[in-house]
């Protein structure tokens, strides 16, 4: 039960990573497409400047919970996925660098750079986390030592590049809402339009990746025999459908939330699709990692349960007031002599 | 180079390069929570344009740390997965925890902080940064309460051959870790003070704003005075600490290698690793080993010749960083001390100045040297006793780790270079007054 309790939780937490960090990734994957001068380029940093250092935050605490949790599957996801995570890694810190450098940096070419830096680390990390998930929901080839048997290449093969895609165009039309949510004028224009391009592409290749699923993985052997779960995907459809309507109403907050509530649904569409895995092997069911094979002892499991029904809900009560207080449109004059940006 | 060597310089290169920006962190947050208040308090806007101007440093090198540590949480899983698998149970519900009571706090309110100062009133701008600088150091709380599980584990017992949490409160609660942490808050809040007094005597050499770095100097000044002594103070309740604890880190910190009562300190000696010996003795004081470690002139302080050949850290590296470590310690409280009775007229006593300026990187350095004596000092372990540091690392290709370890020393080298360029810019440029203050303070 405090197994099945710390997936439920370890899954929500990923969830809400992508969530959150989806829409700044997504803006710094559409930096070259929205921004055409320097202005432009300010209002989109200003965008998301006070949010992104806290949104991924959440992806250490999902990896301490991986760690905490279920240390064999930390150890064997971590080491197995090592080139594509340190690519992650990479990309992640050159992109949190020129997030908070740029703006103390005069040289145009130096922040020319730091444009480089933010765009390719926002977009491969969006790219690569689909790519890493979409293999672990179709089972990754690791052997009984947990040693991946194979190469960054194994990884890239259809399902992952579609999981990939899936992300990044969930991510881009999340970060495009943000965008045209908290911007004026040019900026705001573009940003709705590219919504509008790009919903369709989203619905395709997420329609493929549900089908694909059934193809590639077990994930609906889950949902098969307990058809409620059915619940989590038709949620997401939703969603999905309603950041068009939203959308074209441009309600763009509205759809905003439509395209959280998505991006979660997404999520956990796949993880509640390889319960009791955590980390599939493709080459053994034995050597899966499970949440049997691989949590840790009962008190463990219950401190740190403590931990996160107290602290968890502080964190998301502060992190609203933080999101709250920074509300409204991105002003130009904002943020001058002596701030960021 | 094999997987083992490659992880272990990865995991140097990552963990040094992160420590150079976490104890300006610890600090300067304290100090610039201190000026705020006195802005709060007195209405006085230069302690505001202080706040802005420390703050500014502060986010530059905020950025560098925030953005190296993330690494550090991966590499365990990475490069470290038989450490993980064989520790989690203890060591990542800690880890976890920091991010979860620590992290949260800490990244939201410096983005409340850096971006807030027109939508929040001076009291509640304030009250972050206090937030932020409580968060750093509790997260410095967690995380070293993890590292002191590895010097001296308690708190499990062994199931199916590893180590199980069993008592929760001895593990968070542990002597060793009290004084870690204490330790290592206390290294940080000095390298901060120092920082902040190199940077301003800088511009009392130059004889610019005089005022506001006069003001800045004297609240570093304290802040550094007593930390110095206390660092040292306390320093040498760790150290004696150790002799229970980690006899052979001990012997290897004063390569001490005959055991005995009435064990000597030498003022200088060469270990001689090879033969277990010092090559050079200079300067016997008998005793004094004896009398730091355990207080008394009869006490039998253990040798290295009694611990295994292969359970024996690094002696050389070990021995040279403390010596080193507390040589500088020591300055630390001289020149503070020397501080104190300059600090009337400070911004006239410009030798003093010049050497304070000088001073900026020795902290640092000294920090440097304090992890080296605690890393190379547990090995060949990696938790204590209980696991090598050659039965921890992970399952990968030796290549893999050679690519990214040269790509973590490029990457990190470039990003050094630019965070300290920044800095040097901003600290260079001075703060920026509102126009009619400047026409009279830039003399």
């Amino acid at each position: 039960m405090l197994e099945t309790t710390w997936f439920v939780l370890w899954g929500i937490l990923w969830a809400f990573y992508f969530m959150l960090d989806g829409f700044d990734l997504g803006i710094g994957s559409l930096l070259p497409f929205i921004a055409k001068n320097e202005s432009d380029k300010r209002t989109i940093y200003k965008s998301i400047g006070p949010f992104w250092d806290g949104n991924e935050v959440w992806l250490i605490t999902a990896g301490g919970v991986t760690f905490a949790a279920f240390p064999a599957t930390y150890a064997v996801m971590f080491s197995s996925l090592y080139t594509p995570l340190m690519i992650i890694l990479f990309a992640l810190i050159l992109r949190g660098a020129a997030l908070e450098l740029r703006g103390k940096t005069t040289s145009p070419a130096g922040r020319s750079l730091w444009d480089f830096c933010f765009v390719i680390g926002s977009f491969l990390p969006a790219l690569l986390f689909g790519v890493a998930f979409a293999n672990i929901f179709k089972g990754i080839p690791i052997d009984g030592d947990g040693i991946l048997q194979g190469n960054l290449l194994t990884l890239l093969n259809p399902y992952g590049i579609l999981g990939g895609l899936l992300f990044l165009s969930l991510f881009l039309v999340h970060g495009s809402l943000w965008l045209a949510a908290k911007s004026e004028d040019e900026v705001y224009l573009r940003a709705g339009s590219t919504v509008h391009a790009l919903w369709p592409i989203l619905i395709v290749i997420a329609v493929l990746f549900l089908i694909y699923t059934a193809f590639q993985t077990s994930v609906y052997e889950n949902y098969l025999s307990s058809p409620v779960l059915f619940i989590i995907p038709a949620l997401c459809v939703c969603a999905l459908f309603l950041i068009r309507i939203y959308a074209g109403q441009k309600s763009y907050w509205k759809a905003w939330f439509a395209s959280c509530i998505a991006i979660v649904c997404a999520t956990l569409f796949g993880v509640v699709g390889i319960y009791p895995n955590l980390f599939p092997s493709s080459l053994d069911a034995k050597y899966s990692m499970t949440i049997y094979n691989s949590a840790s002892s009962p008190l463990s499991l219950k401190i740190m349960l403590v931990v996160a029904l107290i602290f968890v809900p502080i964190v998301i009560i502060y992190q609203g007031w933080a999101y709250t207080l920074f509300k409204g449109k991105v002003k130009e004059e904002e943020g001058g002599e002596g701030e960021v940006y | 180079m094999d997987t083992l060597l490659l992880s272990r310089l990865q995991f140097a290169v990552a963990t040094y390069f992160h420590f150079l920006f976490v104890p300006l962190t610890l600090g300067l947050s304290i100090l610039i929570a201190i000026m705020e208040t006195a802005f709060v308090r007195t209405k006085n806007v230069e302690y505001q344009t202080m706040a802005k101007f420390w703050g500014k440093l502060f986010l530059i090198n905020f950025a560098v740390g925030v953005v190296t540590g993330i690494t550090l949480e991966f590499q365990f899983g990475t490069n470290w997965a038989r450490y993980s698998r064989y520790v989690g149970d203890i060591f990542g519900p800690l880890l976890a925890i920091e991010a979860t009571v620590a992290f949260f706090l800490e990244s939201t309110f410096i983005a409340v902080w850096a971006f807030g100062w027109k939508r929040l009133s001076p009291k509640a701008h304030a009250i972050s940064i206090w937030l932020v600088a409580f968060a750093s150091s509790l997260s410095a709380v967690w995380i070293l309460i993890a590292n002191s599980w590895m010097q001296h584990p308690v708190g499990y017992v062994i199931k199916d051959g590893k180590p199980v949490l069993n008592d929760f409160m001895a593990a968070i609660t542990q002597p060793y870790a009290i004084l870690t942490i204490l330790h290592t808050l206390a290294a940080s809040y000095i390298v901060a003070g120092f920082f902040v007094m190199g940077i301003s005597a800088y511009h009392l050499l130059k004889k610019q704003f005089v005022s506001l770095f006069t003001k800045s100097f004297r609240i570093a000044l304290i802040f550094s005075l007593i930390f110095s002594i206390f660092v040292v103070v306390e320093g040498h309740m760790h150290g004696s600490d150790l002799a229970d604890k980690q006899p052979a880190k001990l012997a290897a910190l004063e390569s001490h290698w005959e055991t005995g009562p009435i064990a000597p300190v030498f003022i200088v000696a060469v270990p001689d690793e090879k033969n277990a010996r010092n090559s050079i003795e200079i300067g016997i004081i008998p005793g004094a080993l004896s009398m730091m470690a355990f207080h008394s002139l009869n006490a039998t302080v253990i040798g290295l010749r009694d611990i295994p050949k292969d359970e024996r850290p690094p002696v050389t590296a070990t021995f040279v960083s403390f010596r080193l470590m507390v040589t500088l310690g020591m300055l630390f409280i001289l020149l503070t001390v020397v501080g104190w009775f300059l600090r009337k007229k400070i911004d006239s006593q410009r030798l003093y100045l010049k050497v304070m300026l000088y001073a900026i990187p020795l902290p640092y350095i000294a920090c440097a040297f304090g992890w080296t004596v605690t890393e190379m000092g547990r090995q060949p372990w990696l938790v204590y006793g209980l696991m090598k540091t050659a039965d921890g690392v992970s399952p990968v290709a030796a290549s893999q780790v050679a690519v990214s370890l040269v790509a973590f020393t490029l990457v990190y080298l470039v990003l050094g270079i630019v965070a300290f360029l920044l800095m040097a810019k901003h600290a260079r440029k001075g703060p920026q007054l509102a126009p009619d203050i400047s026409s009279v303070e830039r003399r």
